[in-house]
């Protein structure tokens, strides 16, 4: 048996590239669009992400010392710090303390920690976290408010952020539907998807009339750090431009979804959503180029990380349209999650000098 | 010409600036050159001398034993100071029989074959023997006796000498050098191994970050029509043999096979030079070009040095170490071994010696696997490395060997690009050498298993046969008997 012994043995020469430099990375492309929407949705949403945020960082250091293994070392590799923050992005802006606390709860020690920590989990913490919160506390989990720009009137102060979010003291005629809610509510009261689109920039409490340009710059009602598709979209390319992802999770999960959106949307308009209001709206592009690529519970081959991308677009469209949940995305990326190994294990590369059922090639015009 | 593209490979900091404009530098002869018998893959060759023996420059001093071998000759004249056993240059550093010559300052060649003024009037056997006789290995870092795969053109038609001057390990440059500073030895090494192969057609390919050499070798190269100098992107392990191949022929070597199977040879651009040297002037291999380099090394430099000279001369030759060196590398820093010290000689296959820093290899504690994937991606022989290590931890040594085990060549890719610093390629040795150790423990069992099987047999044959003429005696005594009534 192999033992972890440091080695003497080649190469005598390693890439630059760390784990940490990697998490450090994904930080920075997250930055520009968590900036904005924290902006966007004021003391609230700082006070939220920060307790979330934090909640895993101290839940991971925990975890670290039940398991005895070393503790500032892991903790310095960053991945505790980029699971709260994506799961923070995902949760209600103005929503209570005890989400982000509870939904660290759920995301390190029950979705990482009790797999073996990093590397060892199935599915993806942050979403775990998510769709446990969403399934237990339904209404919290849906209250959505209007943007409440950091210095504008109407944002609340400090203090009264403090009693939004630490005492759930939310106050009256700030919630807003997002717009795939909304799209979903009205099409089961009978509104056409093609009416309500329209419908909902005019809608009650929305002082901003939204268009797809809205959606895409963000300035709109969501999830604390999804709203603006632009800023994500450029962290995404970031990443793409440093290496730390590949196209093709992106590119296939973007593609299939705007891909079934438009053909349906084609055949049925007033039942059927266009393909361009599915990649804009929601978490579309965030989970597009920073949830589905988590290296962990994403298939490592490149074949496998097309198919995957495929699957997690598939179900996400195939959820907003059909399923009794508005937005569908992280309930995908589990279930493609879940069939990482099985992908991995049937899509890896032909092995040099043989066929793709392993057998040696055979020697052209043998002599 | 139209090059093809080759899966994954990476691109590591080449450092080759240290050495690329250092001309060859010879060394001064050292006071004691040790000479191992054995600097190759095959069977040590058996000594000829002993102690006190005077030898001229090229003797024969040790004898090849069968075709997988070489002969070794003293370098130097001098007289023979002891053949004794010296710690090899390998990372066990476990000793070996070595022939220890003490330089007599004259260096004067002795009776040395005669040239073969026109090698291409010769058949491809003498060719064959007299690299043979001069001791020629594969200088590239392998070491496999080249006139072995000179011999490839008997059995197989081989259509395209390629010629290796890809020299895609980091810092290394000695090929570099030799292709700039003796062009037209090597090619006249590749046309007269061209002619032993009965190839048709000669390709030099050289990767694209030396376009001096490129540039001198196609210059050199414009008398020969069917000899082709060619520009391959620089890309760790284009060097591949399979791989160069792959690139050049578009064609892929079936697993097992041999790329003569695909009528292609391939022999290093250094190997060339010394076909050169044997079949022209009748010189065995008794020196080469080392590169003396990494940032730990004063003045690195391209050195000329006997077989047999030490490590502790080169870096002598080279102002010693400007700091303490992390590791000690022989070879390039991405397929090279460690070296045990500085006692260990320079042998044929020693292209580099590399004092490198901590900054250098820049390796660090592993930390779990993220599941990146980038081993994936890299790996040019398709390969799923990080499958590969889960099941060698697990000490599933066959599960690792159905996911291609025995096809890793080797190239450290993927342990270069791990994030994690996984050391990925000391899992996958580690388990070639304990699955080799099975099979061979496997042989031994089942031969012991016939034999016994054979004897069991062999005592029953002759238990039955006693059997049987002690049942034909009385058989008999009963005839004399009958005879006798």
């Amino acid at each position: 048996m192999i033992g972890e012994s440091p080695t003497r043995s080649g190469p005598f020469a390693h890439t630059a590239n760390t784990v940490q430099r990697t998490m450090f990375m994904v930080l920075l492309a997250l930055l520009p669009a968590t900036l904005f929407n924290l902006y966007l949705f004021g003391w609230p949403a700082i006070l939220l992400f920060a307790v979330t945020v934090g909640a895993c960082v101290v839940a991971e250091a925990a975890c670290l010392v039940l398991a005895g293994k070393p503790v500032s070392a892991t903790l310095s590799d960053g991945s505790a710090i980029l699971t709260g923050w994506l799961l923070a992005m995902t949760l209600p802006p103005w929503a209570p303390w005890w989400i982000g606390v509870l939904g660290a709860m759920f995301a390190i020690p029950l979705a990482k920690h009790a797999f073996g920590g990093l590397g060892q989990n199935l599915f993806n913490p942050a979403m775990v976290a998510r769709v446990a919160l969403l399934v237990s506390f339904p209404v919290v989990m849906t209250a959505w408010v209007a943007p409440h720009p950091l210095f504008t009137t109407g944002s609340p102060t400090l203090h009264e952020a403090m009693t939004i979010t630490f005492a759930g003291e939310t106050p009256d005629g700030v919630t807003a539907a997002t717009a795939l809610g909304y799209v979903k509510t009205e099409l089961s009261r009978g509104v056409p998807v093609s009416e309500s689109l329209q419908e909902y920039g005019r809608s009650s409490v929305l002082t901003y009339a939204p268009d797809l340009m809205d959606l895409a710059t963000g300035f709109k009602p969501g999830s604390l750090g999804e709203t603006s598709a632009g800023l994500i979209l450029l962290g995404g390319i970031f990443l793409l431009w440093r290496r730390v992802i590949t196209w093709h999770i992106p590119v296939m999960m973007i593609g299939t979804l705007f891909f079934m959106g438009t053909l349906f949307n084609a055949f049925d308009p007033t039942r059927f959503a266009p393909g361009f209001f599915h990649i804009l709206s929601g978490s579309a592009i965030l989970g597009a180029f920073f949830i589905a690529t988590d290296y962990v519970t994403s298939p490592v081959t490149q074949k496998g990380q097309l198919v995957f991308g495929f699957g997690v677009g598939l179900l996400t469209w195939t959820i907003r349209t059909f399923a009794g949940y508005p937005e569908g995305m992280a309930f995908a990326v589990l279930l493609m999650n879940s069939l990482t190994p099985i992908i991995d294990q049937y899509t890896r590369p032909r092995m040099f000098g043989r066929t793709r059922k392993g057998e040696p090639l055979p020697v052209e015009g043998q002599r | 010409m139209k090059l093809f593209p080759i899966r994954g490979g990476i691109h590591p900091e080449y450092r080759k600036e240290l050495t690329g404009d250092c001309a060859i530098e010879a060394l001064p002869l050292p006071s004691r050159l040790y000479i191992p018998l054995q600097q190759h893959i095959g069977v040590p060759a058996e000594v000829l001398v002993s102690e006190g023996d005077l030898v001229s420059k090229g003797q024969v001093i040790a004898r090849r034993q069968g075709p997988v071998s070489v002969n070794q000759h003293a370098p130097t004249s001098g007289r023979v100071a002891a053949v004794t056993e010296i710690s090899a240059p390998h990372p066990s550093g476990l000793h070996q029989p070595t022939i220890v010559i003490e330089p007599d300052g004259a260096d004067a060649w002795g009776a040395l074959a005669e040239p073969i003024t026109d090698p291409f009037a010769v058949d491809a056997q003498t060719i064959e023997a007299r690299v043979a006789e001069c001791g020629i290995v594969g200088m590239g870092g392998a070491g496999f006796p080249s006139a072995v795969k000179l011999n490839l053109g008997i059995r197989h038609r081989i259509e395209t000498l390629l010629i290796n001057g890809a020299e895609c390990e980091p810092y290394l440059t000695c090929d570099d050098r030799v292709m700039r500073e003796h062009a037209d030895e090597v090619i006249d090494g590749a046309r007269i191994m061209a002619h032993a192969l009965n190839a048709p057609k000669i390709v030099v390919a050289i990767e694209e970050n030396k376009p001096q050499a490129l540039a001198i070798m196609t210059a050199a190269a414009q008398a020969h029509p069917h000899l082709e100098v060619v520009a391959v992107p620089a890309k760790y392990p284009m060097g591949s043999e399979r791989h160069l191949t792959l690139a050049i022929t578009g064609r892929e070597t079936p697993a097992r096979k041999l790329t003569a199977d695909l009528g292609v040879v391939v022999h290093n651009v250094a190997t060339a030079r010394a076909v050169h040297h044997a079949v022209r002037h009748g010189r065995p291999l008794v020196a080469r070009v080392v590169t003396v380099s990494g940032q730990a090394m004063r003045t690195p430099k391209n050195v000329e040095a006997p077989i047999g000279a030490t490590v502790s001369d080169l870096i002598a030759f080279c102002g010693g170490f400007a700091q303490r060196p992390e590791r000690l590398v022989q070879g390039g820093p991405m397929m090279g071994a460690l070296l045990p010290g500085t006692d260990v000689p320079v042998v044929k296959s020693t292209s580099g010696i590399l004092a490198l820093t901590a900054e250098e290899i820049n390796d660090r504690r592993a930390d779990p696997c993220v599941r990146c994937g980038s081993c994936v991606a890299i790996c040019a022989c398709g390969l799923v490395p990080v499958e590969i290590a889960a099941h060698i931890r697990h000490d599933d040594l066959d599960g690792a060997a159905r996911l291609g085990l025995m096809d890793c060549v080797s190239c450290g890719s993927c342990s270069w690009v791990c994030p994690s610093h996984i050391p990925l390629v000391h899992y996958f040795n580690y388990a070639k050498g304990a699955l080799n150790a099975q099979e061979r423990e496997r042989r031994k069992s089942e031969r012991t298993k016939t034999l016994v099987e054979a004897r069991a047999a062999r005592v029953e044959r002759i238990a039955a046969q006693r059997a049987a003429n002690l049942a034909r005696k009385p058989k008999v005594v009963a005839a004399t008997e009958e005879v006798g009534a």
